[in-house]
């Protein structure tokens, strides 16, 4: 029931804040606020209680679980489970819609009650995608964060909203459809050898698929998730959709739907089809490499701020695509970390670029230039979000990247290579930031006022976190072993429900892995290590 | 007395963040008592413990204090950790007692600078982060620092963010050496995958019994370090940062760009000095790295006007010896010329800091001159570290390390007659090119006004830097001397002798004649051109040819030309050119197709009704002829 709350939360914050948002707008953005702090204490308290370790004896891997029949006679039900992948995700989740309703405060000031609900819409949406465990409703959560997206681009964004909302919403619509049909097409596969109708995703697991026809299904969930990533050369909604959205939606668009994608592989490409996601993987992460190199080179190329900071995001997600594909547990934990810092540190530049643009109406940085002078504590925060996201050791990004790019290693050399190139690349387009806004010559006299104590709050924490993650990671570490253990193995206990209805396709799923293949040298300490 | 280890480089850290958070509301002398007072406190703190650690040496002479698992995946679990062993007890005394100086010297130095906390800040960030580096028990935490003390390197020369050039010079700086790191990266992948480990120490142990000398992984491995080295180090091909590096303060440049932060590569190459021994080749590289950059960046320094960045390219060509050492095995010799380098050219730093001070900003020698009686502590101090640069026998500490490093190129078994001799001819341009600096700054006649002489807290720092410049060569003095070598023996519990032939004192004491001989013979030759005026040195870049040789000196032998048109021109075409994201243009294409065809298909529905009979009998005759004749 916990895990349904975490939804409800923000989906009754929502409608709560569009209602009273016609009385007072600020009584909207206090209902938001609430609404995501209680979401992230929830989150917080289920964190504290649940260490990850134990879990995995104890219900099949999931912390916690929660299931209602829906439409029984499609099998299709009410199904959320959490592990340490999905709690991770849910903590992000919850922080940065504090953080996204921080960051809109002053800067909607129209249809204010209809902009917290799209906005705690979105934070449901996402939150039910890093829960559901049951494919249809995966499915319609993947929509529903979607639609309000579309709103809050198309109606609070920028010059060129309107155009770059339809691009987002046919992008992640034509994929999302993909996905959908290769959701069917293992329903009725799984039909055929069982009998049964069902979309519980641990019942689907394991269901035996010829190999030709797993591939093209893999492919359906693959294209959905690498467009939500996004990897080169399906990227080109993301510059625009970030570059348009508000604020509080770029946000969100980098810290969190970025994030489904890269949850979407590892919750169901990697277990659902382990032997076509190993077949692709040195594709995979040749996709990620040249993304890395692709989207560093873009950034650097830009004038507008917002659009430099957008194309990094596809720099820096090639670093999550690579280690998800590089099939070894220290690889996994580096894109689960970069997953996590790369939503704080992107998003709180972001934020920062909201702040600048409120006060001087450009985001072209050749009309910047000196903003030190007259705002040192906006140029420290940024100079420290540039180094974060050019991996300066000691901050969180660099134990995500370093992981990714030393698990990627053991199994391709080359492209680690390529990858890590695109750290000095990084350095560029970071300094490059730095140089173009805050450092040098004034060039139009711009009189702005520092940080307010609410945005230097909100970078506060941010900051906090990062230096946390980067020197003492363990917790998000634990948190995530389990489960990446378990999709490293590509063996899924079964669950209690299962216990009941023996799948004939797990034994055999259990006896070849083909994931194995992928296995680094030092397989068995993994089990030393969690006792 | 070891378990206070962890606070050198913590103490640092807690007042950067301190000056960072409130240093901007605090009255100067507060910022500077915290600034100089916490690396004091922490060069005190690091002479009781190297104390201790002399006295009574921990078991198998080193200790190791384990903080926390920093990252734990499987069996890949970097601690933050400290090691102490001989290597790092000269590496932090030298950062603490040397940072102490230039932070007091600075307390002066900056105090009409604006952001007077901010630069404290940095330079503390900075101290703790070139503690971490050397005190470091894994090369990860080794690689936090590494990368940390490369930030600071790029925030302190862009100190003056208002002049895009320093800008310029500052990511220069962290760009190129993060381009060594990459490699460096790369080669700590390397090591873990093959090893299975990190730490240092395990390391060392496990690459001589796993790998074979000559092997492949350990030749890669060698070479990626190497790498980084030369990247940190401003070696060649990465020594192009350190020369616009100057546009920092001068107690940038001495503390960063000469102490401590660019001989961190040589600190690398010998704290795994197993790798190399075990990589022949590229053991025999870095001394020819080593060799090449010292008489390379040499010539340059004989060709600069700017008096910081001729100290610069001194810095270079003095790391190249060191590099030298490393190459031929000799580790200590290194390291006691990284020792006496610190003393003598953060000396020079901060009295060329001294003079550009006094004179309005003035950084070229040639509008200096006659400063010889107007500045009189500047001027023996500077001479005392000119005379060590320079290796004047006896007297100057510079003397004893680079005649090691002279005699382990000829006698040691992986050195050789050509290393001996390349590097004897930089000892001799180095007398020339450090006294042509001495002499025309401070002989001749004043060119320049002098409003404001050093006070107290600059004069300090070059006094006591001066006296170590000069007796701390004392700590190991070569066979022919008594051979009274503590600093040697010292560090042999860390590092292994040289593997040198033994040749004799005969022989020694010949080719300590010849060094010194060099030495004397390259300022002897200044005198005759800069003092003299013998010959008049105007002469030297006139003419075409000459005039082309001198620029290419004075270009640093045209690398920045070459990278700009290699790496930099290419790099900007294609962002330039790939802007608007040429992949975009398929979607584009895409919907611009369907809006054509859209637009066609419209057009076809026109609401006349002949043209839509029309359509409807070509339709039919076309079905028809289809049903007929398939």
């Amino acid at each position: 029931m916990i895990l349904l709350w975490l939804i409800l939360i923000p989906i009754i914050g929502g409608v709560l804040a569009w209602i009273f948002g016609k009385v007072n707008p600020l009584l909207s953005r206090w209902i938001s606020l609430i609404a995501m702090i209680l979401d992230l204490i929830l989150a917080v308290v289920i964190w504290i209680q649940h260490p990850a370790q134990i879990a995995l004896e104890n219900q099949g891997g999931w912390l916690l679980q929660f299931q209602a029949p829906w439409i029984p006679q499609y099998g299709i039900g009410f199904y959320f489970g959490l592990d340490g992948i999905s709690l991770l995700m849910v903590l992000l989740t919850a922080f940065l819609g504090v953080v996204s309703v921080l960051a809109s405060w002053s800067d909607i000031r129209e249809r204010v009650g209809f902009f917290h609900f799209n906005l705690l819409w979105i934070l449901a949406g996402v939150t039910g995608v890093f829960l559901a465990l049951d494919l249809f409703l995966f499915y319609f959560f993947w929509e529903m964060m979607l639609i309000p997206m579309y709103f809050l681009i198309a109606i609070w964004g920028s010059a060129n909203r309107i155009y770059s909302a339809i691009k987002f919403f046919i992008f992640t619509q034509a994929s999302g459809l993909l996905m959908l049909v290769a959701i069917l097409g293992l329903y009725f596969t799984h039909f055929q050898n069982t009998g049964v109708y069902t979309f519980n995703y641990t019942e689907l697991i394991g269901t035996s698929i010829p190999s030709h026809l797993a591939m093209w299904l893999m492919l359906g969930f693959f294209i959905a998730f690498v467009v939500k990533l996004p990897a080169v050369p399906v990227h080109t909604w993301l510059p625009d959709a970030h570059t348009d959205a508000p604020t509080a939606g770029s946000v969100i668009l980098a810290g969190l739907l970025l994030k489904t994608g890269a949850y979407g592989l590892f919750r169901f490409v990697l277990p659902l089809f382990p032997n076509a996601a190993a077949q692709i993987a040195p594709f995979a992460m040749i996709l990620g490499a040249v993304g890395i190199i692709y989207g560093a080179v873009l950034a650097f190329a830009q004038n507008d701020l917002k659009r430099l900071i957008a194309y990094t995001s596809v720099s820096h997600l090639g670093f999550v695509l690579i280690g998800i594909f590089a099939f070894n547990e220290l690889a996994f934990q580096g894109a689960i970390m970069t997953m996590i810092c790369h939503g704080l540190s992107t998003g709180g530049l972001f934020i920062l670029v909201g702040i600048i643009y409120d006060k001087i109406h450009t985001r072209d940085m050749d009309r910047m230039g000196g903003l030190w002078e007259s705002v040192p504590r906006m140029g420290a925060v940024a100079m420290f979000l540039a180094m974060a996201s050019l991996g300066l050791p000691g901050l969180g990004n660099f134990v995500g990247e370093f992981l990714a790019l030393i698990g990627a290693f053991q199994v391709n050399i080359p492209v680690t290579a390529v990858a890590v190139v695109g750290l000095v690349f990084a350095t560029v387009y970071s300094l490059w930031i730095i140089q173009r806004t805050f450092h040098g010559e004034q060039r139009e006299s711009w009189e702005l006022p520092d940080l307010s104590i609410r945005n230097l709050a909100v970078m506060a924490s941010m900051i906090i976190i990062l230096i946390w993650l980067g020197l003492f990671p363990k917790p998000v570490l634990d948190t995530a072993r389990p489960a990446l253990q378990k999709i490293e193995r590509g063996i899924i206990p079964i669950s209690q429900v299962e216990d009941q209805t023996p799948n004939p396709g797990m034994s055999r799923n259990l006896s070849d892995n083909p994931l194995h293949i992928a296995e680094p040298v030092n397989h068995n300490s993994a089990e030393q290590e969690g006792t | 007395m070891y378990s206070l280890l962890w606070l050198v480089p913590t103490i640092p850290l807690v007042s950067f963040f301190l000056l960072m958070l409130v240093g901007a509301r605090l009255p100067k002398k507060t910022i500077a008592a915290f600034g100089a007072g916490s690396v004091g406190i922490s060069a005190l703190l690091a002479l009781v413990i190297s104390f201790t650690f002399m006295t009574s040496p921990p078991p198998q002479h080193a200790y190791t204090q384990v903080l926390w698992t920093w990252i734990g995946v499987g069996n890949f679990s970097p601690d933050i950790a400290f090691h102490l062993d001989a290597l790092s007890v000269v590496m932090m005394l030298v950062v603490t007692v040397v940072g102490f100086l230039i932070h007091l010297y600075s307390i002066e130095f900056m105090r009409e600078e604006e952001g007077y906390s901010r630069f404290f800040a940095y330079m503390n960030l900075f101290v703790s982060m070139m503690l971490v580096l050397v005190l470091g028990s894994n090369l990860v935490l080794l690689y936090l620092g590494w990368e940390g003390v490369g930030l600071c390197s790029y925030l302190l020369i862009g100190f003056w963010y208002k002049d895009p050039a320093n800008g310029r010079a500052a990511r220069k700086a962290f760009v190129v050496t993060r381009v060594g790191d990459a490699a460096m990266a790369l080669g700590l992948f390397l090591l873990f995958t093959q090893l299975g480990t990190l730490n240092i120490q395990a390391i060392l142990e496990k690459a001589s019994l796993q790998w074979a000398t000559g092997s492949t992984y350990a030749t890669a491995a060698a070479a990626l370090l190497l790498g980084g080295a030369v990247g940190k180090s401003a070696q060649l091909p990465l020594q192009t940062w350190l020369p616009d590096a100057m546009a920092g303060p001068s107690p940038v440049s001495a503390l960063i760009h000469a102490a401590t932060m660019v001989t961190a590569g040589v600190y690398l190459i010998a704290r795994t000095n197993i790798l190399f021994t075990l990589a022949p080749p590229v053991q025999l590289l870095v001394a020819v790295v080593g060799a090449a950059t010292l008489l390379i960046s040499g010539f340059s320094a004989l060709t600069q006007r700017d008096i910081k960045r001729v100290l610069a390219y001194s810095t270079i060509s003095q790391i190249g010896y060191m590099f030298l050492a490393l190459g031929v095995g000799a580790y200590t010799a290194a390291i006691f010329h990284f020792m006496t380098h610190a003393f003598f050219k953060a000396l020079l730093f901060l009295g060329a800091g001294a003079i550009i001070m006094s004179m309005h900003h003035e950084h070229d020698m040639f509008k200096m001159g006659g400063l010889k009686d107007k500045m009189p502590v500047t001027f023996w101090t500077f001479l005392a570290g000119s005379a060590a640069l320079a290796a004047v026998p006896l007297i100057s500490a510079g003397f004893y390390s680079k005649d090691m490093i002279l005699w382990y190129a000829w006698s040691s078994k992986s050195g050789g007659a050509v290393l001996w001799l390349v590097a004897l001819i930089g000892a001799f341009i180095t007398g020339l090119y450090t006294f042509r600096m001495v002499f025309i700054t401070f002989w001749g006649e004043t060119k320049g006004h002098i409003d404001k002489l050093p006070g107290k807290t600059i004069k300090i720092p070059l006094i006591v830097l001066g006296a170590l410049a000069i007796i701390g060569g004392f700590v190991d003095m070569p066979h022919t001397l008594g051979h009274f070598a503590p600093f040697s023996e010292f560090l042999h519990s860390a590092l292994p002798e040289v593997n040198a032939f033994e040749l004799g004192l005969g022989t020694e004491v010949l080719f300590q004649l010849i060094a010194a001989a060099a030495a004397l013979g390259g300022i002897y030759l200044a005198y005759q051109l800069y003092l003299k005026k013998a010959i008049h040195s105007r002469e030297v870049s006139r003419g075409a040819v000459r005039g082309a040789v001198y620029r290419f000196f004075f270009s640093g032998w045209g690398f920045d030309w070459l990278y700009d048109w290699i790496f930099v021109k290419p790099f900007l075409w294609i962002a330039r050119v790939n802007k608007g994201d040429v992949v975009d243009a398929i979607y584009t294409g895409i919907a611009a197709v369907s809006r054509g065809l859209h637009n066609l298909v419209r057009r076809s529905q026109d609401g006349k009704v002949r043209v839509y009979a029309a359509g409807i009998a070509l339709g039919a005759i076309i079905t028809i002829a289809i049903a007929v004749f398939l």
